[in-house]
C-alpha cells in the first residue's frame, strides 16, 4: 500500500527550473525532493517539487528571490 | 607525440574530466526523463554544466545555454532558427564552413547573402560591416577567431554595430571559448556556439549554444523532450526548445569538468602560456628561409594558432613529413575554410597548422622549429 500524505506541489515549465529549485534547496538545507508529476495535476514539465505544506510559504519567497518561474502550486493528498 | 593538434581537438584534458566520464557512464540514467537516482545524477549534473557554461559565458542564467552535438550543429539551429526567405544576412571570409555551408543553403531558399572579404593577412575590415547593413539585414554571423590563421575579431565592435542596426550577432566561438573572456551581454552577442571537445576541455559529442533573453530561435528538430508529452508542436521554452531527444549527459559530464576546471584555473593563466609558445614558435619559424608563415602577428592577443607552408610543398606531405620523420602531430590540407585560403593564396597547396595548448612545452616547440628547418632545407 502507498501511504498518501498532504504535500505541496510545485509545477514547472522546464527541467531546467525544477533542477534549479532543487540546487537551491539542497544548498540551504530546505527539505523537499523531486517527484513525477501527479496524475491528478498537468503540467508542461514532467518533473515537480514536492514538499510538506508547511514549505510553502518559504518556497514561494526562494522562488521570487531567484527569479524561478514556476507553473503552479497544488495541495494534494499523495 | 608531440601533439600541436589542439584547435582541432585538445588531447589532454583534465583529469577530472576523463574521472568525470568515467562515473557518469556507470551512474547515469537519462536526464529529465525520470526521478529515480540515476536520472537524476544525470539531470544534476546536465543542470550544473548550464550553469558553468552561463557562468562562463556571463550569460543571463542556465536556460539561455542549450546543448548540442558539436558547433557545427549549434550553428546551424542558429541560422536556419533566425533567418527567412528575404532576409539578408552578413558572414565573412574568415568562416569555416559550419557557417557558409548553412549561409549558401539558405541563400539557395531566398536569404540575400554578402561575404565580406579578407586580405592577405587574413583580416577583415569592420568598415565593410556597416557599409553591408540594407534594410532587411537580419544579421552578421561571424567568427569569434579563425581556425585558419588564429586572428580574432572584435566582438564588442561588432555588437556595437549590431546593436545600433538592430541587428542579430551570431558569433562561432569555437576557437575562443575556453582561451578568450566571452561576456555575452557586454558585447551584444545574441547567439553564441561553443564546441565543448577544443578549449573547454571536454569531450567529443559535447557543444551547445547561448542565446540570449529575448531571442526566438526557430528549433531545427523536434521530438522527446521530457515536457509537454501531449502536446503536438515542441516546446517553446528554452533550453527544451533547442535539445530534441536525450542529451550526451555522459559527455557532458566531462564538459562540466573541463569547463569548472578552467573556471577554477583561470583562462587567462592557461592562454598566456599557450601564448607564449605560440609566439616562442612564431619567432623561430618565421626566420627560417622558405617557410610563409600566414595571418595577423600584429597583436599578443591571438588564437594560439600558426599555419604556414614550406616552399611549393603540399601540405599534406609537410604534415606527414613531421609525423612519420619527427612525431610531431599537425593538420594540414584546406582547414575548411576555403574562402580564407583563397584570399591567402593557398587554395591548392593548403596549410600546415600548428595549435598550442597550455600542456605543450617549450622543449616541443624548439623541437619542432628544429624539424621545420630540417624540411625547409634546401637539396
Amino acid at each position: 500500500m502507498i501511504k498518501r500524505l498532504p504535500r505541496v506541489v510545485f509545477t514547472f515549465s522546464t527541467t531546467t527550473d525544477v533542477m534549479a529549485l532543487e540546487g537551491l534547496c539542497r544548498e540551504r538545507g530546505m527539505p523537499g525532493r523531486v517527484i513525477p508529476v501527479p496524475g491528478a495535476i498537468t503540467a508542461d514539465c514532467g518533473l515537480a517539487w514536492c514538499a510538506e505544506p508547511e514549505q510553502e510559504a518559504a518556497l514561494l519567497a526562494l522562488l521570487e528571490g531567484e527569479e524561478i518561474s514556476f507553473q503552479g502550486v497544488y495541495h494534494l493528498l499523495i | 607525440m608531440i601533439y600541436f593538434d589542439n584547435a582541432a581537438t585538445t588531447l589532454q584534458k583534465p583529469e577530472a574530466v576523463v574521472r568525470a566520464v568515467q562515473h557518469a557512464l556507470g551512474s547515469f540514467g537519462n536526464p529529465g526523463r525520470g526521478v529515480h537516482g540515476a536520472a537524476m545524477e544525470a539531470a544534476r549534473t546536465v543542470y550544473d554544466t548550464r550553469c558553468a557554461l552561463a557562468e562562463l559565458f556571463h550569460g543571463e542564467g542556465p536556460s539561455r545555454i542549450a546543448f548540442t552535438a558539436n558547433a557545427t550543429e549549434g550553428l546551424n539551429i542558429a541560422i536556419k532558427g533566425i533567418l527567412n526567405p528575404g532576409d539578408h544576412v552578413i558572414t565573412t571570409a574568415l568562416e569555416h564552413n559550419s557557417v557558409l555551408r548553412p549561409l549558401y543553403e539558405l541563400e539557395r531558399l531566398g536569404v540575400a547573402l554578402t561575404i565580406l572579404p579578407a586580405d592577405d593577412r587574413g583580416r577583415v575590415r569592420y568598415a565593410d560591416f556597416e557599409a553591408a547593413i540594407r534594410g532587411n539585414t537580419r544579421a552578421i554571423v561571424c567568427t569569434h577567431g579563425s581556425n585558419l590563421t588564429g586572428n580574432l575579431v572584435d566582438m564588442e565592435r561588432l555588437g556595437a554595430i549590431t546593436k545600433a542596426h538592430g541587428l542579430l550577432l551570431v558569433v562561432d566561438a569555437s576557437q575562443t571559448a575556453g582561451v578568450f573572456p566571452i561576456d555575452v551581454q557586454e558585447s551584444g552577442i545574441d547567439i553564441l556556439c561553443f564546441t565543448g571537445h577544443k578549449s573547454l576541455l571536454g569531450p567529443q559529442g559535447t557543444g551547445g549554444l547561448y542565446v540570449r533573453e529575448g531571442v526566438t530561435v526557430r528549433p531545427l528538430l523536434s521530438g522527446g523532450s521530457g515536457i509537454l508529452s501531449h502536446s503536438k508542436t515542441h516546446p517553446a521554452q528554452m533550453p527544451t526548445a533547442l535539445e530534441a531527444g536525450t542529451l550526451n549527459a555522459h559527455g557532458l559530464a566531462g564538459l562540466n569538468a573541463g569547463v569548472r576546471f578552467l573556471l577554477e584555473t583561470g583562462l587567462d593563466t592557461l592562454r598566456e602560456k599557450s601564448l607564449d609558445l605560440m609566439w616562442a614558435f612564431y619567432a623561430g619559424v618565421r626566420q627560417i628561409p622558405g617557410v610563409t608563415v600566414y595571418g595577423d602577428f600584429s597583436r599578443r592577443n591571438r588564437c594560439p594558432i600558426v599555419s604556414l607552408n614550406v616552399r611549393d610543398y603540399d601540405s599534406s606531405q609537410v604534415s606527414d613529413a613531421l609525423f612519420s620523420q619527427y612525431g610531431i602531430a599537425t593538420r594540414p590540407g584546406a582547414h575548411c575554410a576555403p574562402l580564407l585560403h583563397d584570399a591567402l593564396g593557398t587554395g591548392n597547396q593548403g596549410a600546415v597548422r600548428f595549435s598550442f595548448s597550455h600542456h605543450n612545452t617549450i622543449e616541443e616547440i624548439n623541437m619542432a622549429i628544429s624539424a621545420i628547418g630540417e624540411i625547409a632545407e634546401e637539396e
